[in-house]
């Protein structure tokens, strides 16, 4: 198991690296040019000189080095600096958008609160009311609670979040005004009225992205019930007179989890993709949002860095599923 | 009596799959949902003959004809369903929304699929191709899609405008997009089947009597592959008609001024409070439209699988 994880981690090293080099090249080779935006007015030869303070002048494959130097080396030597107050990086050049002329990180360190509050809150929220359903759904095949669940979860997975979001929005802040439209970043956690508030604005968004996420776990969840259920073994307890309850929660539940830890596991990195789309509806501050304005504002290093992390985490909890099923199913042998 | 023997042997396997599918309460619903909507969009143009982008100022912001019933309401029934800011009708934009929202939809769709087979059936039939196609497919899995999608829609937008004209080179694009990041299922599912027809016997017979690679491949194997690929075109509308909204809706679909379900959507964003009508009919377009679909796909997969047809 040791070796199988050592294997399957540093061959990550290449799959990041090489798709390091994909969003680049596509960044690179795309017509695009930071520099269309910028006023008529300037001469060409001033337009120039700020294309080489972008460090727009060098070939390609310096600029992918640098920027991989960057990531790989000089950001993290800063947050050991930041963390334990040495002086690693002794100043060397971060990662610098060219909308905010800030470290990219710096930004995306504002950001990443709101997203994982949001979004990470959802997908709990989404995973708690997905198992229940999907092994009650399991148990009573075909009964009315199947049939709804059945029901609401294809509704779940076909209904896009922006416009359930929408929806949401017109019925409990229009209509109702439950419920504020608008997450407000600025408001600080102190006292039980302001914790209110909190919960109130998070409802909507966290509500939205947990009824797509547990659709689709739901259905994992009952297909592997399902599937468990006509196993010999449950006949097996049956026979020696265990209890439903017992057979159910401890014999089949705990078989049937295998493959949905590793569901649940490959998913995580989808919901942030997917918030970007929430976060829009709901003007949450996230980094789905950020994206959005670096990718309409030409900001390349902030778009191939959050692009970058994208797909980090997308190979980071592949990795994690693979390890995951290997741990809980002894039958699976990678060795 | 003769007869009735004749009719029997006439039948075949696709009635078995016609008569299990109609059993399939939601699957028929939702295909009876995709015809409909699919005559509105055609037909729709022919019957309701308002020009969806003319503006009409002085009937502009009018409400659709149920809001008559709170009273207050100024309706009437030239719009039935109201105008919009600039008195263009929303009942003809939903039409001619729905009509760019489709054809996006079966396009994309049926270029990922051509695409997922064409990888799906050359990884399973080569085994020289198998590794490097698979690998291929493994990486394009864990790119980030939507980012991707985002990023490519800005780059190449303004070229393909100019080349193609502005609508006609979003609608390129957008279709080629779609199709090129959600063929990976597909072309996984194809090589499994692949890998597993190539150990029949009747694979081997034909290739006993010196059957080229290509006739194998089109008169053997992609028959019977049909009902994966089937159940994945499926589930392929459905996504690609949610990534078109999902593009519109942030802004870098198609241009403005030209609906599409999602545009139409996004538009009306701002103005809900007031007007929620306009945000409630495109977006109950799109989610009953992915919905059928989805049902579709649901009943076509019970119906071409062989243990469950005939229970």
């Amino acid at each position: 198991m040791l070796t199988f994880t050592i294997r399957r981690s540093l061959l990550a090293i290449p799959t990041l690296l090489f798709i390091a080099l994909v969003i680049f090249l596509l960044l690179e080779l795309a017509p695009g040019d930071p520099m269309s935006e910028m006023p008529l007015t300037i001469p060409p030869e001033v337009k120039e000189k700020m294309r080489l303070a972008l460090g727009l002048g060098q070939p390609w494959y310096t600029r992918f080095y640098l920027w991989l130097y960057q990531f790989f080396v000089v950001e993290p030597q800063y947050w050991i600096d930041a963390l334990f107050g040495t002086d690693l990086a002794q100043g060397a050049q971060r990662i610098i958008s060219f909308q905010s002329r800030s470290p990219v990180f710096e930004v995306i360190a504002q950001r990443i609160p709101q997203t994982l509050w949001v979004v990470g809150m959802s997908y709990v929220v989404g995973v708690l009311i997905a198992l229940p359903i999907g092994i009650i759904s399991a148990t009573r095949q075909y009964s009315w609670f199947d049939n709804l669940g059945t029901l609401i979860s294809m509704i779940g997975f076909s209904v896009p979040t922006f416009f359930s979001g929408v929806l949401l929005i017109v019925i409990f802040s229009v209509n109702l005004g439950w419920f504020p439209s608008i997450y407000d970043t600025t408001l600080v956690v102190d006292d039980f009225s302001s914790l209110m508030m909190q919960i109130k604005q998070m409802a909507m968004p966290v509500f939205v992205l947990a009824l797509y996420n547990a659709a689709q776990i739901s259905r994992f969840m009952r297909a592997s019930m399902l599937d468990n259920l006509g196993q010999d073994y449950v006949r097996t307890a049956r026979a020696k007179g265990m209890k439903e309850r017992v057979v159910v929660l401890r014999h089949v539940l705990r078989n049937s989890m295998i493959p949905v830890v590793t569901v649940i596991a490959l998913g995580v990195p989808g919901v942030f993709g997917g918030a970007i789309i929430t976060e829009q509806v709901f003007k949450v501050n996230g980094l789905g949002q950020l994206l959005i304005i670096a990718i309409h504002g030409n900001d390349i290093p902030m778009v191939m860095t959050l692009t970058f992390i994208f797909a980090a985490l997308i190979v980071l909890f592949n990795l994690i599923a693979d390890i995951l099923y290997g741990v809980l199913d002894p039958r699976i042998r990678y060795d | 009596m003769t007869e009735d023997l004749l009719q029997v042997r006439v039948r075949n396997q696709w009635w078995d799959v016609w008569d299990q599918f109609k059993t399939h309460r939601g699957a028929v619903w939702g295909g009876g949902f995709l015809l409909f909507i699919t005559l509105f969009v055609l037909l729709g143009p022919y019957i309701w003959q308002l020009d969806a982008t003319k503006l009409d100022i002085r009937n502009k912001d009018l409400r659709p004809f149920y809001t008559a019933l709170s009273g207050t309401a100024n309706w009437t029934w030239a719009h039935p369903l109201g105008t919009d800011n600039l008195g263009r009708d929303t009942l003809a934009k939903l039409i001619e929304g729905g009509q760019v929202s489709l054809s996006v939809g079966w396009v994309a769709m049926a270029l990922a699929l051509v695409l997922g087979t064409l990888i799906g059936v050359l990884a399973g039939y080569f085994r020289r191709l198998d590794n490097l196609l698979m690998r291929f497919t493994d990486l394009v899995l864990s790119l980030p899609l939507l980012p991707l999608l985002l990023v490519m829609m800005l780059l190449f937008r303004d070229q393909l405008r100019a080349a193609f004209g502005p609508e006609t080179g979003i609608f390129i694009l957008i279709v080629v997009v779609i199709g090129i990041t959600s063929w990976m299922q597909t072309a996984r599912i194809v090589r499994g089947d692949v890998l597993a027809l190539k150990e029949r016997e009747f694979v081997l017979a034909a290739r006993s009597i010196g059957t080229p690679a290509y006739r194998m491949i089109i008169r053997h194997l992609l028959p019977n592959v049909m009902s994966p690929i089937m159940v994945s075109a499926t589930l392929g509308l459905a996504n690609a008609i949610i990534t078109e909204s999902a593009l519109s809706f942030l802004g870098l679909g198609f241009p403005s001024d030209y609906p599409t379900w999602g545009k139409l959507l996004f538009d009306s964003v701002d103005r809900m409070a007031d007007y929620p009508e306009r945000v409630i009919w495109p977006g109950l377009a799109i989610s009953l439209t992915v919905l059928s679909v989805n049902y579709i796909g649901d009943g076509l997969r019970d119906a071409l699988d062989p243990r469950i047809r005939g229970l």
